[in-house]
């Protein structure tokens, strides 16, 4: 069993965060993973026209790589790249007639037939730790900590790809850390995603009755395992609020950042200088961090 | 000597589609001046090093397009050339000394580099078997030192650019990545400045004082006696000379 890590090209920038409390996790943990030595960006989103198999190539040619390094798994940590590597996956596995367009057109590659399964943290850390031997590794749980799990589109649409069918994966995580996991009718909606670019007002009040459906039930925290989510729901909180001035502040972090902390890894490694000042506040209040880390 | 010069091989090749006859051992760039093209310009140094001659082949009953430089590369029978000496590709004027070595200044410089698909065909035609896609791919994701490093081979003859369906100028992205890397990030060679500063502060004066002084058979001995590095020698090499040293 080969598992080759595919990080993405927003972990290498905007969300290095996410990936450098991911790495941290799985050396806590034990669990090598490899990135892989060549990759290239995934293609960001999965594209939705039937024909359209130039934008599979991109996806597709990262699976070949982790082929051709021996592996059967491709671990992901951003939703948006396993959803577009999931997508492209199951295609080269199940339209022949696809698949054999894909692999002549890019003939300077090894042909593939969809043989590396795509995982993503979650999954991986159910399937090869389990929930229950996670618990057992936490050395400062987040006792008392009441953390919305919010999934969100990606690792769950369309459900062909979805990491589950019913999200319980970021419940059962946070449980095992410690936390009181905090259930929100909002918790599958979508945050608005890139049209926070083309109609960003549409999208802030997307990503606002997110927030606003979290603390309505009490949420102190939410946690997202995609960067744009993220953006969305953390990085532009302040203009959500301009909009929406009656709702409190509520800090996002990656699912990784509260592992890597119960985990008992160095609090530098959950990068909270790339995450809204929030969330150093919130974890410094609770003393899980010392306020200047 | 005998004035009956051998006659070589002959093969046939097509020049945009016209057929010639061409000795078997010419360069594409030979066979074409043979055939009566004069190169005023896109013929460069003529030893593989410039880029300016890039041709673009396919040989008989094959769909790959194929490249190669045209003065280093050999004809082949029923090869199909042009050459294509130029390709015309954006370059972006900047200011080095203010721009940060930083993603985000390239991607301001150039943001088309969003607009590859990694479908490949610049790897694929580069004469120079640079990875021209995965250092694309290294600079989208901010990797100023891999592609750097990646691209380091590149000679700016153009293809990669001429092939690619985003219309990317990749090698004048590359050149941005190693101006950025060499310069800014990474370490400064302090042998480098401890000789500039040796340099400036006198240091060679008299012995170049002494040279200027010298006349010709003593330049001549000096320039014969003078000390090479062996060939093969490891790094612990170190010259028996000290003059101003």
């Amino acid at each position: 069993m080969r598992i080759a890590y595919y990080p993405g090209c927003t972990l290498k920038l905007t969300a290095q965060n996410l990936e450098a409390a991911a790495l941290a996790s799985l050396r806590a943990l034990g669990l090598v993973v490899e990135e892989l030595p060549r990759w290239n960006c995934c293609g960001a989103v999965a594209s939705l026209a039937e024909d359209d198999l130039l934008h599979q190539v991109a996806p597709v040619r990262d699976l070949v790589r982790a082929a051709e390094r021996g592996a059967d798994r491709l671990l992901t940590l951003c939703a948006p790249c396993y959803n577009t590597l999931a997508r492209a996956n199951r295609l080269m596995a199940e339209d022949e007639e696809k698949r054999k367009t894909i692999n002549l057109f890019m003939e300077e590659e090894p042909d593939y037939a969809g043989q590396v399964k795509v995982v993503h943290l979650l999954d991986f850390l159910r399937d090869d730790l389990g929930f229950e031997a996670l618990a057992t590794k936490v050395v400062r749980p987040l006792t008392g900590l009441k953390v919305a799990p919010y999934y969100g589109c990606m690792l769950l649409r369309p459900k062909r790809v979805a990491i589950e069918e019913h999200p319980t994966l970021l419940h059962r995580l946070l449980a095992a850390l410690g936390a009181e996991t905090v259930d929100f009718p909002a918790m599958t909606d979508c945050c608005g995603a890139y049209q926070i670019l083309g109609h960003e007002a549409m999208a802030l009040d997307a990503s606002a009755a997110i927030l606003r459906s979290a603390t309505r039930r009490g949420a102190q925290a939410l946690v997202t395992s995609c960067p744009l989510c993220d953006y969305n729901l953390g990085a532009r909180q302040p203009d959500l609020r301009d909009r929406h001035g009656d709702l409190p502040e509520l800090p996002v972090y990656y699912f990784t950042q509260l592992l890597a902390l119960a985990l008992g890894c160095a609090p530098e490694a959950l990068r909270l200088d790339l995450s809204p000042p929030g969330c150093r506040r919130l974890l410094a209040e609770r003393g899980a961090i010392a306020a200047a880390t | 000597m005998s004035t009956n010069a051998t006659v070589e091989n002959l093969v046939p090749i097509f020049i945009m589609g016209k057929r010639y006859e061409v000795p078997e051992t010419f360069t594409i760039m030979k066979a074409m001046e043979h055939t009566g093209y004069k190169f005023l310009r896109g013929c460069g140094c003529r030893g593989g090093v410039c880029g300016a001659c890039s041709a673009v082949y396919r040989k008989a009953g094959d769909y790959h397009i194929r490249s190669g430089l045209a003065c280093q590369t050999v004809v082949e029978p029923d090869m199909y050339l042009a050459q294509l000496p130029f390709y015309p590709a954006l370059r972006q004027v900047y200011d080095y000394a203010t721009t940060e070595a930083a993603a985000a200044a390239v991607f301001a410089l150039y943001p088309e580099l969003f607009r590859c698909v990694a479908c490949n065909a610049c790897t694929k035609i580069c004469p120079m078997e640079v990875q021209v896609m995965d250092y694309v791919a290294a600079l989208k994701r901010g990797d100023i030192l891999q592609a750097a490093e990646q691209s380091f081979d590149c000679i700016q003859c153009g293809l990669c650019a001429s092939r690619c369906m985003g219309e990317l100028p990749q090698y004048h992205i590359a050149q941005v990545a190693r101006r950025l890397a060499g310069g800014k990030l990474k370490p400064r060679a302090q042998h480098l400045a401890d000789m500039l500063a040796a340099i400036q502060t006198g240091r060679f004066g008299d012995a170049l004082a002494d040279l200027r002084r010298a006349d010709k058979d003593r330049l001549r001995t000096l320039y014969e006696q003078r000390e090479l590095e062996p060939e093969m020698t490891g790094e612990e090499w170190r010259p028996q000379a000290t003059v101003g040293l």
